[in-house]
């Protein structure tokens, strides 16, 4: 997927992340803050750059404030600022295909 | 060398007869030399003790650089005495040095991580440490390591002289001309002063601090005259409304509960609950909701409470007054409703911190104890609890009177959720060892029950009553499950925080964080 403008997701209460995304340079930059780094921030990117892979985005700048999330949060808050960021995310969402 | 919680302790901390952790009750019958306090005679009647400023008592003090100042912090997170002596002590006088030797500091005291910073307050005792001064500290800009000490410990160390006090403050809510002290009739009311006994019998100095100046005699005084060296009248000791909240409310949240529920039903269960038993909890959400559910079970048995000691708030005082509970022995208020109530409720009493829970005199309240309710930011598998340093790795607790009520009451219960946002509570190893394995009995959690091991009449009461239970391993993998796996905390080698257990023995230490970076790839 290609990110054609910049798109947010998520908020900044405890347990949630916000992920914002904006159109990248041909290659994925990601700036990681968060309230559990020392024991989980490279989970947490691991997660982020994942879920990048599989909905085949390789250009984005992404930004990532989280907030004590759990896995299928930061999955769910990367995809849907993804989506958002090229249109996608009004209809025809592919479930069960890149979201998993 | 490996202490008995498998923490490593640097042999360098293992002077002077210092010991690593051995286990509970490990000094029991040893003798130990009172340290005594080298005092003024004021054999000349004096019509006041009254001095004009801060700086005044200091310099009547003696105050120089190099010295140890005590505080207490009934005043919580409204303090200003703290911040006003440091301020006088370090900006006015110029002195340097210093050690502040405190029964908590919190986020009252950011302004202290300055002078901490300036190299001018070299040394910190405490039981808490929060906000900047646990940032500061925790990144090494201490002079000496921080000695954390629990509620009892700390007025061990002192009466051992291991804390030597040449001045000790004395924030009072009302004080005479003379130095008599109540934490009551002021205007900025803390209720119970026991933290503050000990300091005025064991320091050098005595300097009490008020902003309510009251007819002599201020009585039944909580710190007394003869002890008082001056009294310094200030415009404000400190901000009522963050000294005392409003009445502390029982939780609504069904998870909280929930806990507390079974919380009750697990001492419901022991052959300790009895007419007469004795009670202290927290003042947690769930901790706190215990109470209602005990009553329930008190009520259908017909039985009432015997006693509650420690940190004291509304709901206690309620009991109180409704007959369910004969006595209750206070060392500190968390609320208005007991701030109003101590010594005035009848069977309402103050209580000093060495009375309530030091493990070197001949028998503290906390020995007495049959069940103590209590949180944890973290328990690991062998039933080691952390209230102190946070997941970073940071200085931001308090062990309180943690390690001494679990330690001496026949059944101590840490409740708390499985996980927080993304911490596991239960986890394999704590990051640090605030209250030791052996010294705590029952978990409850929202995902089950787990009894130590090292009490099978424990587990055998839970099977008679149909409580079911897990291992705290089935616990700990249910937390991973949720959350993962953390990676461990990555420490520099300095210890910038000793944790004493009790009894003065090490229990752990805390080291520097090693700054977290991500690698780039």
């Amino acid at each position: 997927m290609e990110i054609l403008r910049s798109a947010m997701a998520g908020t900044l209460e405890s347990s949630d992340a916000q992920v914002i995304v904006e159109p990248g340079n041909g290659r994925i930059e990601l700036s990681l803050q968060s309230s559990v780094m020392n024991q989980y921030g490279r989970q947490i990117k691991a997660t982020v750059l994942e879920t990048l892979e599989r909905l085949d985005v390789s250009s984005v700048r992404i930004t990532v404030v989280d907030k004590g999330a759990l896995d299928c949060t930061l999955k769910a808050r990367v995809e849907c600022a993804v989506y958002r960021s090229c249109g996608a995310s009004a209809a025809n969402i592919p479930w069960g295909g890149a979201v998993r | 060398m490996i202490n008995a919680v498998g923490r490593e302790i640097p042999d360098a901390l293992l002077t002077d007869g210092k010991e690593v952790y051995q286990g509970k009750n490990y000094m029991d019958g040893r003798y130990i030399q009172k340290a005594s306090p080298r005092t003024r005679r004021y054999e000349k009647p004096q019509e006041s003790k009254v001095v004009e400023s801060i700086r005044a008592a200091l310099e009547q003090c003696g105050a120089k650089s190099g010295m140890t100042f005590s505080f207490h912090h009934h005043l919580r997170d409204g303090d200003y005495v703290v911040n006003q002596v440091m301020a006088v002590a370090i900006e006015d006088m110029g002195l340097e040095d210093l050690t502040i030797a405190a029964s908590s500091l919190g986020n009252a005291h950011d302004p202290i991580a300055d002078y901490i910073e300036q190299g001018k307050v070299v040394g910190i005792q405490t039981s808490g440490i929060r906000g900047r001064m646990g940032e500061v500290v925790s990144a090494g800009k201490l002079k000496t390591p921080a000695i954390i000490r629990s509620h009892g410990g700390r007025p061990r160390a002192i009466e051992a002289g291991e804390v030597h006090i040449d001045i000790a403050f004395v924030a009072a809510p009302t004080s005479d001309c003379m130095g008599n002290c109540r934490g009551i009739g002021g205007k900025s009311n803390c209720g119970s002063m026991g933290y503050a006994m000990t300091d005025a019998k064991y320091a050098d100095h005595v300097v009490v601090v008020t902003d309510c100046l009251v007819d002599f005699p201020n009585m039944p005084a909580s710190v007394e005259a003869i002890d008082v060296d001056a009294v310094v009248v200030v415009d404000s000791i400190g901000n009522p409304k963050k000294i005392a909240s409003a009445a502390a409310r029982i939780s609504q949240n069904p998870r909280d509960l929930m806990m507390a529920e079974n919380v009750a039903r697990v001492i419901a269960a022991t052959p300790w609950f009895k007419d007469g038993f004795s009670f202290q909890t927290g003042v947690g959400g769930p901790s706190l909701a215990a109470n209602l559910f005990l009553e329930q079970y008190m009520d259908e048995r017909g039985i009432k409470m015997g006693w509650a000691i420690g940190g004291i708030c509304g709901p206690m005082v309620e009991l109180l007054k409704k007959g369910k509970v004969g006595k209750v022995i206070d060392v500190q208020d968390f609320d208005l409703d007991a701030v109003n109530s101590i010594n005035q409720t009848p069977n309402h009493f103050e209580m000093s911190a060495s009375q309530y829970a030091n493990p070197a005199n001949k028998g503290a309240f906390v020995n007495k104890l049959d069940f103590v309710v209590l949180a944890a930011l973290e328990i690991d598998t062998g039933f080691n609890v952390n209230v102190l340093t946070g997941s970073d790795g940071v200085l931001r607790g308090a062990p309180g009177g943690h390690p001494d009520t679990a330690a001496g009451s026949k059944v101590c219960i840490i409740v708390t959720p499985l996980t927080r946002g993304r911490m596991a509570t239960v986890c394999e190893h704590v990051v640090t060892v605030t209250t030791p394995g052996d010294c705590v009995d029952v978990l409850v959690t929202d995902y089950g029950i787990a009894v130590n091991p090292l009490r099978p009449d424990l587990i055998a009461c839970l099977d008679e009553a149909g409580i079911p239970h897990v291992t705290i391993e089935s616990l700990k993998e249910k937390a991973y499950s949720l959350v993962g796996r953390p990676d461990d905390l990555e420490w520099e080698d300095k210890v910038v925080a000793v944790l004493e257990a009790r009894d003065g023995t090490i229990l752990d230490v805390v080291r520097k964080i090693r700054p977290f970076t991500l690698s780039e790839d």
